[in-house]
This record gives structure tokens, sequence and C-alpha cells, in this order.
């Protein structure tokens, strides 16, 4: 992927997968998240920036609700998810979470071998009826996480033996092993070298044509790579949200400019 | 710039202008605070060392004796006469003939015995003849024609105990000067039994008995065992795990992973690592106001000592659970959660099995100091002399029974000397069966590390 394609590069569907309206979060008596509206589009991907501390994976986390597990966490605000409110008292959070995939900062396969790994999400949902099925699912998923041909030799091997990359594609092929429709990934490159930074945003490119993804990152230049749509966080205040052809090149809010051309963050 | 030059020419602290082969004073004196220091921690690790290597030395040298034991072999005659008047061998009567009844056939099989081998002794009659012999070889031989009726008649050859003083004597505990002052053996007794050893009559063996048999009274410590100690503590240690491992990691995976944070699971936090502190003895005063006189258990029984080292295993058994808990990294909590696995199934698949190794270790580190407990099973009763066999479990768990640490300190309580050896002897077994334990959670623990 080159820089030169965004600018040409069109959004195809216009779907809002994720509505979130007055979006705040607190923890204790932090005001975390003020009054933030972002919609999320379905098959695009969406990037949050800013810098550290702004909120971003705070944002990130209540969109499946993980925040759930602090317990000093509050959340307030419309989140949907296909027109349905996902903080609803009707709503459970494991369902949710099925629909809604995360990957974490750092790479955290389970250890256990490489197929369980990828095996234990459609496992616990009941994906698969039969071993072959379930095989198969563990070949799909890897084969999107780009690491098929690089484990299909070892799939009885620790997945916590694997190198930083291929931990981190093994955590995407997790995610991915269980039909999410929206794929959360939170600083999913930040403790890989630029040649897995760059598989995974291929990866992340190619995820798009299924899933909506929401990529969290401290890389303008990433984000600017892999992403159609990005918001920018700061001070826990939603500054801008549009085209990242637009934010890039023609802010409209000055703090916007400031963190792109590294003034600020 | 030349104020600068001037002061390190000067020798001011803080910069060094000579040569780095040349320590400067200050860092003599911090090189010299190390090497005291370090001094001062072998020295400590030198005292430890010693006082383990001390105590040890001391258990040891007195209780290995304790694993041998001196026998003497007697053929002797039962003669029906004595054991079955009528002749009509009939098991009623002859169980009617008490184990005085039999002293007598042990006192003339010895004074055969000397006289087949040529032995005799001035100032020596056939009552101390017969005192060489343990008072538990009555007993044993009575056990024996209660079993084989249809050999009264006959003679049989026994290898019986012989009395404390007589293996004392081999094992350097009585001499003859001793002898001389002793009113229960006399030296020519001890010459005897020197000749009934060069007659091969009198050996020395390894002491079974001493893990198999009970208890015995203060007059026969040669007979004593730890068989119903063992037992007993066997089957606290049961109970003990039985209750204590599910109750603790229940409870641990619970406060840790599910309840809520507010000012009750912080109370129950602090009176849980209050309770891993209270002193033993106040759980044995619980057991017996609880256990015993509200609950009506039965006294010296394995269930309620079980019961009261349960509670008294639970807090170290939690503390460990929750900091092995704790030691799981939350990343694996949110993978699992990521991918839209339950709490509990975050906890039952992942958290758990990696926190096993931190749990198996401090479930046996608190098993193997509830089994070293001494105080609150003094309380329950277990102190008692028991010499009954509890039954097999689970009935057998509301039988009386003894314990190690119990009979260790019961055996120090006795007068005879022998009893030294027999404390000393149990003492190294509680100590084996320890760093077995320990063993055996260290093992666990490499075992279950590979494994994830």
């Amino acid at each position: 992927m080159n820089d030169m394609s965004r600018l040409e590069r069109t959004v195809g569907t216009k779907n809002i997968k994720m509505e979130c309206r007055d979006c705040q979060v607190y923890y204790g008596d932090t005001h975390a998240i003020k009054d933030v509206n972002v919609d999320i589009e379905d098959k695009t991907v969406t990037a949050f920036i800013g810098p550290s501390g702004c909120g971003k994976s705070t944002f990130l986390r209540c969109l499946n609700r993980m925040n759930d597990t602090i317990s000093v966490a509050r959340v307030e605000g419309q989140f949907k998810l296909d027109g349905e409110d996902i903080y609803d008292r009707r709503v459970d959070p494991v369902q949710l979470r099925a629909k809604v995939g995360m990957v974490f900062q750092k790479p955290n396969p389970f250890p256990k071998s490489i197929y369980d790994n990828v095996a234990y999400g459609p496992r616990i949902h009941g994906l698969a009826r039969n071993k072959a099925e379930l095989d198969d699912i563990v070949e799909q998923a890897l084969r999107r996480g780009a690491l098929w041909n690089e484990v299909k030799d070892r799939l009885d091997a620790p997945g916590t033996g694997l190198s930083g990359g291929q931990q981190q594609r093994l955590c995407i092929a997790r995610a991915v092993a269980t039909e999410p429709e929206v794929l959360l990934m939170d600083e999913p490159c930040s403790a890989l070298d630029p040649i897995a930074t760059a598989q995974v945003e291929e990866l992340i490119d190619e995820l798009r044509q299924s899933y909506s993804v929401v990529i969290v990152t401290h890389s303008m230049q990433q984000a600017a790579r892999v992403s159609q749509k990005t918001a920018f966080f700061h001070l826990g205040n939603l500054v801008e949200f549009g085209e990242t052809g637009q934010i890039f090149t023609n802010p409209v809010d000055p703090r916007t400019e400031s963190y792109i051309t590294g003034r600020i963050g | 710039m030349t104020d600068a030059t001037a002061n390190s020419t000067g020798g001011t602290p803080g910069r060094n202008a000579g040569s780095l082969f040349d320590k400067d004073p200050r860092t003599r004196k911090r090189n010299a605070a190390e090497t005291r220091f370090r001094m001062m921690g072998l020295a400590a690790v030198i005292f430890g060392v010693l006082c383990l290597v001390g105590l040890l030395g001391s258990i040891i040298s007195n209780g290995v004796s304790a694993f041998s034991q001196t026998f003497i072999i007697v053929d002797v005659f039962l003669d029906p006469a004595k054991l079955d008047k009528d002749g009509d061998r009939d098991p009623d009567k002859i169980a009617k003939v008490t184990t005085f009844g039999y002293a007598p056939l042990i006192a003339t099989a010895m004074e055969q015995a000397m006289e087949q081998a040529n032995i005799s002794i001035e100032g020596l009659g056939k009552k101390d003849a017969a005192e060489l012999v343990s008072k538990e070889a009555p007993a044993q031989l009575r056990n024996y024609v209660l079993n084989n009726i249809d050999e009264i008649g006959e003679t049989v050859r026994f290898k019986v105990l012989a009395s404390g003083r007589i293996d004392g004597y081999y094992k350097g505990r009585v001499t003859m000067a001793s002898a001389e002052l002793d009113r229960n053996v006399s030296p020519a007794q001890l010459q005897l039994a020197d000749q009934l050893k060069a007659a091969g009559l009198l050996s020395t063996g390894f002491n079974w008995q001493f893990f198999t048999a009970p208890d015995a009274s203060d007059t026969r410590p040669e007979a004593a065992g730890l068989g119903v100690a063992i037992l007993g503590s066997l089957y606290m240690m049961i109970i003990v795990l039985v209750l204590a491992l599910p109750l603790g990691v229940a409870a641990s995976v619970y406060l840790e992973e599910f309840a809520p944070q507010n000012w009750l699971t912080d109370a129950i936090e602090v009176n849980i690592a209050n309770l891993a502190a209270v002193p033993s003895i106040v759980f044995g005063i619980l057991g017996l106001a609880i256990f015993i006189n509200m609950a009506g258990l039965p006294q010296s029984a394995p269930i309620v000592g079980g019961l009261v080292l349960t509670l008294m295993t639970l807090p170290t058994i939690i503390i460990a659970t929750r900091a092995a808990l704790k030691a799981v990294p939350p990343s694996i909590r949110d993978a699992a959660l990521g991918v839209g696995a339950s709490k509990m199934q975050s906890v039952f698949h992942h958290v758990l099995p990696l926190a096993a190794p931190g749990i198996l270790t401090g479930t046996i580190i608190g098993l193997a100091q509830a089994l070293g407990e001494t105080a609150p099973l003094l309380l329950i009763g277990m102190v008692a002399f028991v010499r009954e066999f509890p039954d097999g479990p689970p009935d057998g768990f509301f039988d009386p029974a003894s314990a190690l640490p119990v009979q260790v300190y019961n055996w120090t309580q006795r007068g005879d000397p022998a009893f030294v050896e027999r404390a000393s002897g149990a003492i190294i077994v509680l100590l084996i069966f320890l760093v077995c334990m320990n063993a055996l959670a260290i093992v666990l623990r490499r075992r279950f590390e590979r494994r994830w």
C-alpha cells in the first residue's frame, strides 16, 4: 500500500455499523471521554489517533464493553450496533463480544497450541459441529491471518513460541475465527517491527472486505495507510472525525493540524 | 574554567582527578560497606545452616536407633495344661486365659533355651532370665494361639521383642555400670543377653513394628510404634485436602475474579489475612467448643482434627491461590473475554490452569503445615493413649486415633529413656513425610509449568 492510494480510495458502502452518541466515560472521578459522537461504517477501516492518554483505547474498549471488567469505569451515552443499544440491560456482553472481536496491543496468545488458540472461540460459541469443520475454520482463520503457510506444519506447537509478529497475527486469526462483524484493534502494531507491521497492515486491508475494522494507533502514517475514516481524540474529546484523506491533508480544527504536523502530542 | 581545574586538583569531593587505578576515599568507603554487608549476610547464612545441622544431627543421632530393634528367638511349648485345661480346644475357653497366663510359657522357654545353649550365669534365676523378654511378648503369643488353636501342644519358634533395657544395651544406652544402679536390669541379665547373642538366639534387625505397631504403655517402650499415629495423620490429611482445597480455591476464585470491590470484600480480605496469623491453639479451642461440645462429634477422632486443621489451612490456601491468580497476566483474561468467553469460561479455561502450579504448591505447603501441627490436636483429645487401630475410611474418621506430632509430644512426656529414642525416631518419620510433601510440591510445580 502506498500513500498515494488513500486519496483515490472511496468508501464503498455507507452502511453505519456502529453508532455512538454523546458518549461519556468516567474512571472514578476522572472524566475520560467527553461527548464523543462517532459513526463506524461497515466494511471500512476507522482509525482513532491522538496523543497518549487522550481516551482512544478507552473509547475502543467501550465498543465491546471490555470496560465492564474495570469496576471503577462508568459508561454513559448511546452505543448502537446495527441499531441495538449494546449497553441495554438485556444485552449479554459475552454475546456482544462474539460479534465485536478485539485484538490487543500486546500479542496475548493463550499458552496453548496454535490450533487451540484459534479453535477456542469457535469451540465456546459452538461454531463447528465436528472436528473436520473445526479444522476447516482454523485453517480459514489462519489463512485470513496470513499465518497459515508459516504454521501449517506445527499447529501443535505452543502459540507463545511464535515471534512477536506471528503472535499478533495469531491473535488476529483467533479474533477472526469467531466470525465477528466488527474487529477492534488496540494499537496492534506497537510491539512489532516494521516488517511485521507491514504484514499486519496488509491483513487489515484484506479484513476490510468482510468486516468493519476499528484501529487505534499512535502512528499517523499507519492511520493514513490503512484507514478510510479517521477520528482525532485529544484530552478525552473527539476533535475531528472525517475522511482520512481530508483529515491528513486539510484538517478543519487547528489542534488536528498541530498534532499531525507534530507540534503537539 | 580555572575554578574547575583548581577544584579537581584540590581533591574536592565529587570529582576524581586521579588515575583510575587509585581508589578514592568514597569508593573505598563504599566498597568496605559492601564487604561488611556481605560478610554479615554470609555469617547469617552460616549461623542458620549450623543451627539446622546441629538440630538434625541431634535428632538423627538420638532417633536413628529407633529404627532397629533387638529380638530374642525362643521355642515356646504351647502347654495344653495351661492353655486348654479341658482339652476340648474351645476357642471361648482359651480366650479366657489372660496375657498373664502366657508369661510362664515364655519363662520356661527361656530356661530351656539357656539349658540347650549351655548358658549358666551365677545369681540369675528363672524369673530374671524371663525379664529379658519384653512384657509385650505374652500378648504376642496369646494372639498367635487364638489365631492358631490347633497348634496347642506343639512347640513353636517365636521371635519376640527383647525388653527395652536389653534393647538399650545394644544401642549403647545401657551399660554394665548403669545396670548396677538400675532396678529394672542387672549386669547378670546383660551377660545372659551377650551369651544368647553368641548362641545366635538374640539378634538385632530393622524395626518394622515402629511403623506398624500402635503405641504401648510406659513399661514397654520396645513395643511402641507409630501405626495409629501415621494412620490418624493420614486420615486427617485426607479430610484437610478434601475440604480445604475446594473450599479455598472456590473462595479465592470468587474473591479474586468475581466479587465486587467494596468494604465487605475488603473486610473479608483483611480477616483472611488475620486468620492466617491466629495461633493454632485458638483453632483447637474453637474445635473443642464447636465440633465436640456443640456438634457432638467424638473426641480424639480424625474427623475433628481434620476439621480443625482445615480451618487452619484454609487461609494459607486462600492466600496462596489468590497470589497465584493475581500472577496470571490480565492480558490472558482480556484475550479470553475478547473472543467472547464468559467470565467463568475465562477463569476455568485459562486463568485456573495457569494458576494451578501456585495453587498446588500453596496447598501442599498448607498440608505440610497441618501435618506438623500439635497444639490444636492436644485440645481435642488426640493426645489420648490409643492402641486400637481406627477402621478404614470413612468410618475410621470417627474412631479414636493419634497423630504424628502428638505422638512425639506424648512420648517425650514419658519416663523411660527408651521413649526419647522413639520420640526422635518419630520426628525423623515426620520430617521425612514433610520433605516428601515439599518435594512433591516442587515436582508438580515443574511438571505443570512445563506443560503450559
